[in-house]
């Protein structure tokens, strides 16, 4: 076997070798920023749907059931938890767009490509308050 | 965009052994792809969801069981179901691949992962179908 030890210095201690820069060596940008919320609200949504679960089962199992699950829903706490999930849901759903239409390898200027991710964070809260305000207005 | 480069490299191996081969992982892009097609799926099926969910709230026992029954509804609500716990299985797991460095713990997170997608996906699907049947009863 070749020698695996590692190389220490004079004291005995292990040499710490620089890494790879990382995340907080670069300066933020539009895509960079839009790219790490994509997958931040898609792991947000996946633990969500166990509350879609949660909702449907409650439904089948009956009114004993549902009556507690609806009125969580229906509570300040529950109605802050559906905004704030319909926000993270047009978010993911824009910046999948987004990256489909860059799969294809178009909007991938330097112009474009921010105002695209820009566009992401502006239209998916422009989308979340219409949605609402529908919701509200059609009540 | 399609890379119809030829591979101008010296290689031993046939053009067949080439293409059979699909790379490493042995299924070539097809996950890959499938992410894109259940993304593709989602959108105008997460749109009908959040209609759906709008319509439910505030709405007494009798009313949410008629419209999650409606025929219309039900369906969408199944594809919907289909296509997004498929879709965040693959996601997750990008995530887990990239994060998860040891092993063990990988695979581990990896099936917990499928898990609970298919607990998600069924717990879905069996109250959906149920609520929808009971109305014929």
């Amino acid at each position: 076997m070749a020698d695996t030890a590692r190389p220490t210095n004079p004291a005995g201690r292990p040499v710490v070798r620089p890494l790879s820069p990382h995340l907080q060596i670069y300066r933020w940008t539009w895509t960079m920023a839009m790219s790490v919320a994509h997958r931040i609200t898609g792991v947000a949504l996946y633990g969500g749907t166990a509350l879609l679960a949660l909702w449907l089962v409650a439904l089948a199992a009956g009114p004993g059931a549902y009556g507690p699950v609806a009125w969580f829903f229906g509570s300040f706490l529950g109605r802050l938890i559906l905004f704030v999930y319909s926000w993270i849901l047009l978010h993911h759903m824009l910046g999948g767009i987004r990256h489909l239409v860059w799969d294809f390898g178009h909007g991938m200027e330097p112009g474009t490509r921010i105002a695209m991710a820009r566009f992401t964070l502006i239209g998916s809260t422009a989308l979340t308050v219409l949605v609402w305000l529908v919701a509200l207005v059609a009540r | 965009m399609v890379d119809n480069r030829p591979d101008i490299r010296p290689s031993i191996r046939t053009a067949r052994a080439r293409v059979s081969g699909l790379g490493a992982a042995h299924h070539g892009t097809r996950e890959w792809w499938m992410h894109r097609v259940t993304a593709v799926a989602n959108v105008p099926l997460v749109l009908a969801f959040v209609v759906i969910v709008a319509l439910m709230a505030g709405r007494p026992y009798p009313e949410a069981v008629a419209l999650v029954s409606h025929p219309l509804v039900a369906i969408l609500l199944i594809l919907g179901v289909l296509s997004v716990t498929n879709h965040m299985r693959m996601g997750l797991q990008i995530v887990i691949e990239d994060y998860v460095h040891d092993k063990g713990l990988r695979i581990a997170a990896v099936i917990a992962n499928n898990f609970y997608c298919v607990v998600v996906a069924v717990a879905c699907l069996y109250a959906i179908v149920r609520v929808s049947l009971r109305a014929l009863a």
